[in-house]
């Protein structure tokens, strides 16, 4: 028979193992595929403010949380629209060309889903075309998260791990977090 | 168009290896055959063995070994392994040369064909020397009577197969390599050909139709396909265009004659000729098409094609356009 201490270290033990199943259970969530949900954000594009000025107090807005920010098919999904839909012919891959680099910290009209989000549907001055109506909101959402992914904006489980094609840059997955630096908006002449 | 769906509800007969319809597959058909046959032989032999072992009559203390008997039990096992020997050894000989008469090489005047893999359908070209003649297509691959087709095999994502189980065995379809096969209708017809490697999460979904038919009314519709799209002429169906081309339909879909010209969908040039859309899911009718474009999800749970919402005047308008694309 075992003496009372040793029963505890099993129990003990036995608690550590459920924990740490449980927790890879947590994990089944990040390829979970879901092929017709709505995002609650995807029917109504998110307004972004054009000013930094507001009546009454300031308050900053609510973030709006892209479901697809913590989904591993997703953002692979978002990579391949994004050579589909020639995102690649501007911003090339991440580093940038004809338009801004998307792989480094600076943003120029933000970081957070949102901006994201209406950078591709609204387009923005000297380049970037208009997306409106000519993707599903669903599939911006996707693009949105494969961006953020680019600058290690996502978690390294979420973000790819490997190309399909010939290796043009380093992996999503390994790309180090960089705190977002808001760029103040360039002048018109150097706007890319 | 009719006949072509009627040949796919006698959906068994239209994709079967035993019905064949050219000469490979009728090769495949004789190994089949001839396997099948000495399989059942050999099947009876046994079973009998067996059962005269099971239920012979036995006497009540074993004999002492008798080595005639010894002798003669060996000779009847060593004859069985001669004989199964023999027998594979045939089956081994004729499934070579049935390999070898079925990729023997084409014929110069065999038809080119190109046919890529996507997930999930299947990009059909028929080229020319003038790139203007050049016809591409989706999911169905037509093919005149009693002339030898070239198919080279594409892949822009992952690994599929092609087979056309009446006209030939399968091929795989591998990213970055061509592969080719060839076959030959001797009947005309309709026959299906569906993607015979897992290639993710729609591959059960991922059919095509080979419409064999004769000389003349093949090379009728290959005129037909270089044509431009159709120029809508009333308000409904320009107001249908309109909608095609400011709407998403536009960034993956192209039709010839108008400024959507993307290639990361099926061609749609000539849509309303194709018998089913989805590749082979849906036969081509207007309620399904309006299904398919309203929530294409629930049809093919993954496909690429996104949910469009539309006004409803407006998708009547597009699905009238759609139509009008002969």
């Amino acid at each position: 028979m075992s003496s009372p201490s040793r029963s505890g270290c099993r129990r003990r033990r036995e608690l550590l193992a459920a924990v740490l199943l449980a927790a890879a259970l947590s994990a089944c969530q990040r390829e979970d595929r879901r092929f017709r949900t709505w995002p609650p954000a995807a029917s109504a594009i998110p307004a972004v403010r054009q000013s930094e000025l507001q009546p009454g107090p300031t308050t900053r807005d609510l973030t709006v949380r892209n479901e697809y920010g913590d989904n591993a098919w997703a953002v692979s999904e978002g990579k391949r629209l994004y050579n589909q839909f020639n995102c690649s012919g501007c911003h090339f891959q991440g580093g940038g060309g004809i338009g801004p680099p998307l792989m480094d910290s600076q943003w120029i009209y933000g970081s957070q889903p949102e901006n994201i989000f209406a950078t591709i549907v609204e387009g923005r001055p000297n380049g970037m075309p208009s997306f409106r109506g000519k993707l599903g909101n669903d599939q911006v959402w996707k693009l949105v998260a494969y961006v953020r992914s680019m600058s290690g904006l996502l978690a390294k489980d979420v973000a790819s791990g490997r190309n399909d094609d010939m290796q043009v840059r380093s992996q999503e997955q390994s790309t180090e977090k960089a705190r977002p630096v808001q760029s103040a908006v360039p002048p018109a002449s150097q706007r890319p | 168009m009719s006949a072509v769906l009627q040949a796919v509800l006698q959906f068994p007969g239209a994709h079967s290896a035993l019905k064949p319809a050219g000469p490979q597959a009728r090769i495949a058909e004789g190994l089949w055959n001839s396997m099948y046959a000495t399989a059942i032989v050999v099947f009876l032999l046994v079973m009998a063995a067996l059962l005269w072992a099971a239920f012979r009559r036995r006497r009540a203390e074993e004999p002492a070994p008798d080595p005639a008997r010894e002798r003669r039990m060996r000779r009847v096992v060593a004859a069985a392994v001669g004989i199964t020997t023999i027998v594979l050894f045939t089956f081994l000989v004729s499934d070579i040369s049935a390999g070898r008469a079925v990729t023997a090489t084409p014929g110069k005047d065999a038809i080119q064909i190109i046919v890529t893999g996507h997930q999930w359908w299947w990009e059909v070209q028929y080229r020319d020397s003038v790139p203007q003649r050049w016809v591409t297509t989706a999911n169905e691959i037509h093919v005149p009577v009693g002339r030898q087709v070239a198919v080279e095999l594409r892949s822009t994502d992952v690994i599929h197969s092609f087979w056309p189980p009446n006209l030939t065995g399968k091929r795989d379809l591998i990213p970055g390599n061509e592969n080719s096969l060839w076959f030959q209708a001797d009947s005309a017809g309709v026959y299906r050909a569906e993607c015979a490697e897992y290639c993710g999460h729609e591959h059960a979904k991922m059919a095509l139709l080979v419409v064999a038919q004769s000389p003349d009314s093949f090379a009728r519709w290959l005129t037909q396909q270089r044509d431009t799209a159709h120029t809508p002429a009333d308000s409904l169906t320009s107001r249908g265009q309109e909608v095609f081309l400011s709407s998403a339909c536009a960034m993956c879909h192209s039709i010839a004659g108008t400024p959507a010209g993307s290639r990361v969908g099926p061609d749609l040039t000539h849509l309303a000729g194709r018998a089913t859309i989805a590749a082979g899911t849906l036969p081509n009718t207007r309620g399904n098409l309006a299904g398919w474009i309203v929530d294409p999800q629930r049809i093919k749970p993954g496909a690429r094609m996104p949910p469009n919402q539309l006004d409803p005047a407006d998708l009547r308008a597009l699905l009238a356009y759609l139509e009008t694309l002969r």
